[in-house]
């Protein structure tokens, strides 16, 4: 089957003259069926690019919203198969490109390979990877080469330049610029430290970098959209699932990736 | 990892064997960086190691004793000889204050004002607020709120010693979900902050370093039973949570080739039950805060809750040069139950007039066990010597040990669980 790439989205995204929309929605939450909906329903509302994240025991790097939702997920009984399926529901219903977001012992665990060679089979396009840098990402690296997968790892605005060089060189897709020193959730401004992440991963050769953490407003992606590739959502889309499900998310979608494309 | 000459000693990470690493977020590499550069640093700086020992020295009242339980090697060990590794007298009650002590310092050297730390009964907590008073630096525990409500005393403890702790309110609340939010906090502030890990596990540098600070356990205890003992000992025992005293301890006799050394895990309820802690004996390889190692995890690679009367035991992780150690079989690691760490915490008590922490019955039933193996196979018992790190003191656990052998009535058991805030 051919996989949408984030990179062709993007690409889509820039000949347009806008960034790209990235929307984060965790798997199994409210439960499998809501997901692919909410997903479907972000596609539809010019949302380019879907992760949907694997709820994880120990998720260091989220906050509250969506700690809450994956503990959740988990406590109804989600299982890291049931990823697959919810891939493939999504890829056959959109033309989104499909990412997984994942802490890393969930794929470990499976074994590197044989989660690459199910996660490329569903139609998905890539991993991002907020517990695993390149330095410990041997098995990985072989693994997205094998089976044609995108490496979407982290920069931050502590990384030193030699740190960003290493990692735009290991990553494919895009690489997600971390824009605040901190965990995942909505703040009301967007942290000025993220135009100078993307500044230096596009210094250090990547094509595509996109913002993440703290974007929760159609301002924000405006914002971010002047200096950086795409603009990751997560936090906001999760909230506005859990109070308001599918429609809302949906919504939120529209009104973020602009009315004129709703 | 063995040095090119085959020392097991020195093992500077970041991997020990396919162990370790750091497998966290990229937000925290320039902080492990830093730490590195600055661990490396202070271990070459003879102005850092003569502090470190006028700590040790003066505040902590090092070397600990090592002190031979006649009485309890005659009536629970077959009439082996047993020497107790005496971490219980230092200042704060454990071997704990040895690390905090070096890290505070190297937070310190780093020009950091505020330290973090995870604890799980608060032993660590309490360790890492006294640090944080004795070097006027700010300090924020993080403490599972389950815990809180079994510790209210321990949180008292840190209160008065002027530290902040917050309950952790999220997934299971437990000590390692006080680790995600110490690490989470440490994203946030790493500018000024210091994440004071509490035990040999983490992502490097902290396995090597905690280990480091811990070490003199094993060269204090090497060089006092050469002494007692005239000679090396067969055995050297530690019970294992992540591993810290142990591994400070071991460090002393890893390339005695004649020297046999075992870690006892929590086993809980039995290692066939679901309530158990014996994380290297049941667990398999994978990824939890920052390094590889053993870890109880499902079929999922969700981390499994563990479960032992020592809450001190009670992680399902353990540190990685651990894992390592047991993969080339140069230390022996069992499961030790609650019961059978209780029976050994009774038996110390009343032939030595030694009451030692929970987590420290481990290494004495383990112990009591391995001088029995040694006699049964033909070993003279007179001949036969094992040093036991004794790595903390009970009176943490007073009333955990009231409670398990029935010596409260019921009026006193109420009280004392209301004072313990439950």
């Amino acid at each position: 089957m051919s996989r949408i790439t984030s990179a062709q989205k993007i690409a889509a995204a820039k000949a347009e003259g806008r960034p790209a929309l990235i929307a984060y929605l965790p798997a199994g939450f409210p439960d499998a069926a809501t997901t692919i909906e909410a997903a479907v329903a972000v596609a539809e509302n010019g949302v380019d690019i879907i992760e949907i994240g694997i709820p994880y025991s120990d998720p260091v790097m989220d906050g509250e919203v969506i700690q809450q939702a994956t503990t959740a997920a988990l406590a109804d009984g989600f299982k890291v198969n049931q990823i697959f399926e919810i891939i493939q529901g999504i890829t056959s219903r959109c033309d989104a490109a499909v990412m997984v977001m994942t802490y890393w012992n969930p794929v470990l665990r499976m074994g590197v390979d044989e989660f690459s060679r199910r996660f490329a089979e569903a139609g998905g396009a890539g991993l991002i990877t907020p517990d695993l840098v390149p330095d410990e990402a041997g098995e990985w690296l072989e693994a997205s080469a094998k089976y044609d997968l995108e490496r979407v790892f982290l920069v931050a605005p502590s990384s030193s330049a030699q740190r960003v060089e290493m990692t735009v060189a290991a990553s494919s897709g895009f690489v997600y610029c971390v824009s605040v020193m901190g965990v995942t959730g909505a703040r009301s401004e967007v942290s000025s430290a993220a135009q100078g992440v993307v500044a230096a991963a596009h210094a250090a050769g990547a094509e595509y970098a996109c913002v993440g953490l703290g974007v929760s407003k159609r301002e924000h992606v405006e914002e971010i959209g002047a200096y950086a590739d795409g603009v990751i959502v997560g936090t906001a889309l999760v909230a506005a699932l859990r109070d308001g499900g599918v429609p809302a998310v949906g919504a939120l979608a529209a009104e973020l990736s602009g009315s004129a494309r709703a | 990892m063995s040095t090119s000459d085959g020392s097991l000693k020195n093992a500077s990470g970041p991997y020990f064997g396919q162990y370790g690493g750091r497998w966290m977020p990229e937000s925290l590499m320039a902080a492990m960086d830093e730490l590195t550069r600055t661990f490396e640093d202070a271990k070459n700086d003879p102005d850092f190691i003569a502090e470190v020992r006028e700590l040790n020295k003066n505040y902590s009242g090092r070397p600990s004793l090592l002190t031979e339980a006649k009485r309890f090697g005659e009536q629970f060990c077959g009439g082996a000889r047993i020497f107790l590794k005496r971490e219980d007298l230092n200042h704060t009650g454990s071997h704990k204050i040895n690390n905090v002590l070096g890290q505070a310092l190297l937070a310190k050297r780093m020009g950091k004002t505020r330290i973090i730390a995870e604890t799980g009964a608060g032993q660590h907590g309490v360790a890492s607020a006294t640090a944080a008073a004795l070097m006027g630096m700010e300090c924020v525990v993080y403490m599972g709120a389950e815990d809180t409500r079994r510790q209210a005393l321990n949180v008292a403890r840190m209160e008065l010693l002027g530290a902040t702790v917050i309950p952790v309110t999220v997934g299971s609340q437990t000590l390692k979900d006080a680790i995600n939010e110490a690490l989470r906090d440490w994203v946030a502030n790493v500018d000024s902050t210091h994440y004071l890990l509490g035990t040999a596990a983490g992502g490097h540098p902290f396995p090597a370093l905690v280990r480091y600070f811990h070490q003199v356990i094993g060269d204090e205890a090497r060089e006092q039973i050469l002494e007692q003992a005239g000679r090396l000992p067969d055995a050297v025992t530690a019970c294992v949570g992540g591993g810290s005293n142990a591994i400070g301890i071991f460090h002393g006799f890893l390339d005695d080739a004649g020297v046999e050394i075992y870690g006892f895990e929590a086993g809980g309820d039995g290692v066939d039950t679901e309530r158990t802690a014996a994380t290297i004996t049941l667990g398999r390889p994978g990824v939890l805060h920052g390094a590889k190692s053993y870890l109880m995890q499902d079929e999922d690679g969700q981390t499994v809750e563990s479960h032992s009367i020592s809450a001190g035991l009670d992680y399902p992780g353990v540190g990685p040069e651990h894992a390592y150690l047991a993969d080339i079989g140069r230390v022996h690691y069992e499961a030790i139950t609650d019961t059978e760490a209780m029976d050994a915490f009774r038996a110390l008590c009343r032939t030595e007039g030694i009451l030692p922490a929970i987590e420290s019955a481990h290494a004495l039933a383990g112990t009591i066990k391995v001088a029995g193996r040694k006699i049964a196979a033909g070993a003279k018992p007179q001949d036969v010597v094992i040093v036991v790190s004794l790595s903390g003191r009970g009176d943490k656990d007073v009333h955990t040990a009231a409670e398990w052998f029935g010596l409260l009535d019921d009026a006193q058991d109420q009280a004392a669980d209301a004072q313990e805030g439950k």
